[in-house]
């Protein structure tokens, strides 16, 4: 996994609540059987004005100029500001690869939803929570200031703004431990394949209609 | 001296903690490992990287659902890429391997959320996972199950646990009888209007009261699985009489020889009396009308005798630019009556409403009626081949197929549109999935989710109708 220690980056604001995964990555870029490749189909329906299918040159394809990631300021942004909700619905990991693909680093915004959270964290991607009123001065930050940039900091736990105002996030210290060190979950877990194979014993003696 | 009232999620936790991290997350033990073709190729190539083998080969119950046409199986997949996504499925069972793998055309093939109960191979107690969010489904069989992500899904293969701090509890109960004509999925999608869908977010929620006790097992799925709508990664429902009689006797439940020692412990599994949620919500089902959605998110959600809002009445900024979003990609004027919205399309089918008492209540809406001219496509996708089966033998594709709808084979079809089945740009479908976001079943495509009953009766009518005025 890649190591996230600091980033600092172009701020572009998803200013919608509830964005779900299927607006992500929609699902016909779903039936890869690769972990790579998704960045030009991010947010496809949204960025693109034709209809996208797996396997296109989306170089040739029409933009949306409406779409944010499509405007000149933003191109370029490694950070999403984001609003309530953010990566609801589908558990689809395809949603967090096509966001790292793309070259995004970090999230910040309100709230993530549950599933596209943890998934971000397996990715080296940062989902940064903050309170309501701080997400809400950054969107109008964002959209007064061309070029503006945040410096998130994992070790301190901090989001620095331009004006150098730092404001602090919360992170489980397992997940953050994880993340710093690009640590391989698995590697780790079977660290402890005794204590696995004990509860599993035990287990097996007290359900073994469990067992087959 | 007494222990401490547990909740039942709690009593299912502390059952399946291997190792506890000093901040709290534990190493969490998983009984049962669902897997399908979508979201696992990349977790099997993982493993083929680093040489790593199953955990559990027996944990494994595997089958091909997203990517299946439901028509004309003989021709096999005509979609190069989904074929590639299911014969990858078909090589990595071949060299890793499974307790049971039903490949397509397999005759008890069908979508993973069906047939895990079908099969026994879901059981109370367990823990349940799938690269899949509606996993949640199986929480109906007091069962911790979950959906997750392909990283997840790979470190559930190679080490049979996951890494995961514990949610807070919420009980939903909902009180009183339910009328006529109103079921599981109308209790969800009320309650998920109700608290929004990021309401049940860090929450598992257990779903109590009498309304709940008076479903059958099909009914709790339908509401378990609509728990991630609602932002809650885990649905439960209490074991009682309806869960053991539905267990018994299925192929993968246990024998003769375990089966009253299973019992005795399934018997446990409900939250203890005087225990603490950190969240109670009561709802009267009697309150409870047929619910229709009518923008691009499950809480965006009014009764059948209601209307579409009016972004003028949202003080709030943000609330109504969403309103105006959703109203303008559904293609719906404010305050419109929802009996005025016309259907080109109709879909039942879907991890939510595909199951034999899903097929049996649309069908007793559509005995002795017609598909309206107006209806383009009125499709019944029944959840796995044994569903159809059992669909058939009652005579119930008959019935469907006399009133002008299509009797197709299972899969996940037209609920997310991996295969041929889709909507068309500004089509509009009335629909007994989960999930009415932009592009769902179809770019462009306008999803109204309803039970099957309320689906059945738009297909008849050409437009929402109240379904209690028909039953």
């Amino acid at each position: 996994m890649q190591v996230f220690t600091k980033h600092e980056g172009l701020v572009a604001p998803i200013d919608r609540a509830n964005v779900d995964t299927d607006a992500i990555i929609p699902k016909q870029f779903l039936k890869s059987i690769r972990r790579s490749g998704f960045g030009p189909n991010l947010f496809d329906e949204w960025r693109y004005l034709d209809h996208g299918e797996p396997g296109q040159d989306c170089s040739q394809r029409p933009l949306n100029p409406d779409f944010v990631l499509n405007q000149s300021r933003y191109r370029g942004a490694s950070i999403l500001l984001t609003r309530d909700n953010f990566g609801c619905g589908s558990s689809r990991e395809h949603a967090p690869w096509a966001l790292a693909d793309f070259g995004v680093r970090a999230l910040v915004g309100t709230s993530f939803a549950d599933i596209f959270y943890n998934n971000c964290l397996k990715n080296g991607l940062l989902p940064v929570r903050l309170p309501a009123a701080d997400v809400a001065e950054l969107f109008a930050q964002v959209e007064a200031t061309p070029g503006y940039r945040l410096l998130i900091d994992l070790e301190t736990q901090t989001v620095t703004r331009p004006d150098g105002k730092s404001l602090k996030f919360d992170i489980d210290p397992f997940r953050r431990h994880c993340l710093m060190n690009g640590l391989d979950e698995i590697g780790l877990t079977l660290v402890h394949a005794d204590a696995i194979r004990t509860y599993e014993g035990r287990r097996r003696l007290e359900q073994p209609w469990l067992f087959r | 001296m007494c222990a401490a009232p547990r909740t039942l999620y709690e009593k299912l936790w502390e059952d399946h903690v291997v190792r506890t991290e000093e901040d709290g997350t534990a190493l969490l033990y998983i009984d049962r490992h669902l897997v399908h073709e979508v979201t696992s190729p990349q977790a099997f190539e993982g493993l083929r990287m680093s040489g790593r083998k199953l955990w559990r080969v027996d944990s494994v119950v595997a089958t091909t659902d997203h990517n299946t046409p439901t028509t004309h199986w003989d021709r096999g997949i005509e979609d190069p890429v989904s074929r590639l996504q299911v014969e990858t499925l078909d090589g990595n069972m071949r060299d890793f391997g499974a307790l049971v793998y039903l490949p397509f055309r397999d005759r008890r093939m069908g979508i993973v959320h069906v047939i895990g109960p079908e099969l026994g191979a879901t059981l109370p107690g367990m823990t349940v996972v799938c690269g899949d969010s509606h996993t949640s489904t199986h929480g109906a069989f007091a069962c911790l199950a979950q959906g997750i992500g392909t990283s997840e899904v790979e470190h559930v293969l190679a080490t049979q646990c996951l890494l995961q701090k514990p949610s807070r509890t919420m009980r939903v109960d909902f009180d009183g009888v339910p009328p006529a004509g109103v079921g599981a999925k109308d209790m969800a999608l009320y309650l998920i209007g109700r608290i929004g869908t990021a309401g049940g977010t860090g929450f598992a929620i257990e779903f109590a009261g009498a309304a709940v006790r008076a479903l059958s097992m099909e009914g709790r799925m339908t509401l378990c699985n609509m728990a991630i709508e609602a932002g809650a990664r885990y649905g439960l429902v209490a074991v009682d009489d309806t869960t053991i009689d539905y267990v018994r006797g299925r192929p993968y439940a246990p024998d003769a020889s375990h089966w009253d020692r299973a019992e005795a412990y399934w018997r446990t599994l409900v939250s203890d009396p005087g225990a603490r949620f950190d969240r109670v919500i009561a709802i009267a089902a009697s309150d409870i009308a047929p619910q229709v959605t009518w923008g691009t998110s499950p809480e965006m959600v009014t009764d059948v005798v209601g209307r579409t809002p009016d972004p003028d009445d949202f003080e709030d900024q943000q609330s109504r630019q969403g309103v105006v979003a959703a109203l303008n990609y559904m293609g719906l004027a404010p305050r419109t009556p929802i009996h005025d919205i016309r259907v080109d399309k109709v879909f039942i089918g879907s991890c939510t409403n595909s199951r034999i008492e899903d097929l049996r209540a649309a069908a007793a809406v559509v005995r002795g009626r017609k598909v309206a001219d107006s209806v383009r496509l009125a499709l019944v996708v029944p959840g796995s081949g044994l569903v159809k089966a059992a669909a058939e033998a009652e005579g119930l594709d008959r019935v469907f197929r006399e009133a002008g709808f299509e009797w197709r084979e299972p899969g996940c079809s037209m609920c997310l549109a991996m295969n041929a089945d889709r909507l068309e740009p500004g089509e509009r479908c009335a629909s007994t999935s989960n999930r009415n976001f932009e592009g769902r079943q179809g770019q462009g495509g306008r999803t109204h989710l309803v039970s099957p009953q309320m689906a059945a009766a738009a297909a008849v009518a050409g437009h929402f109708i109240d379904v209690r005025g028909m039953v």
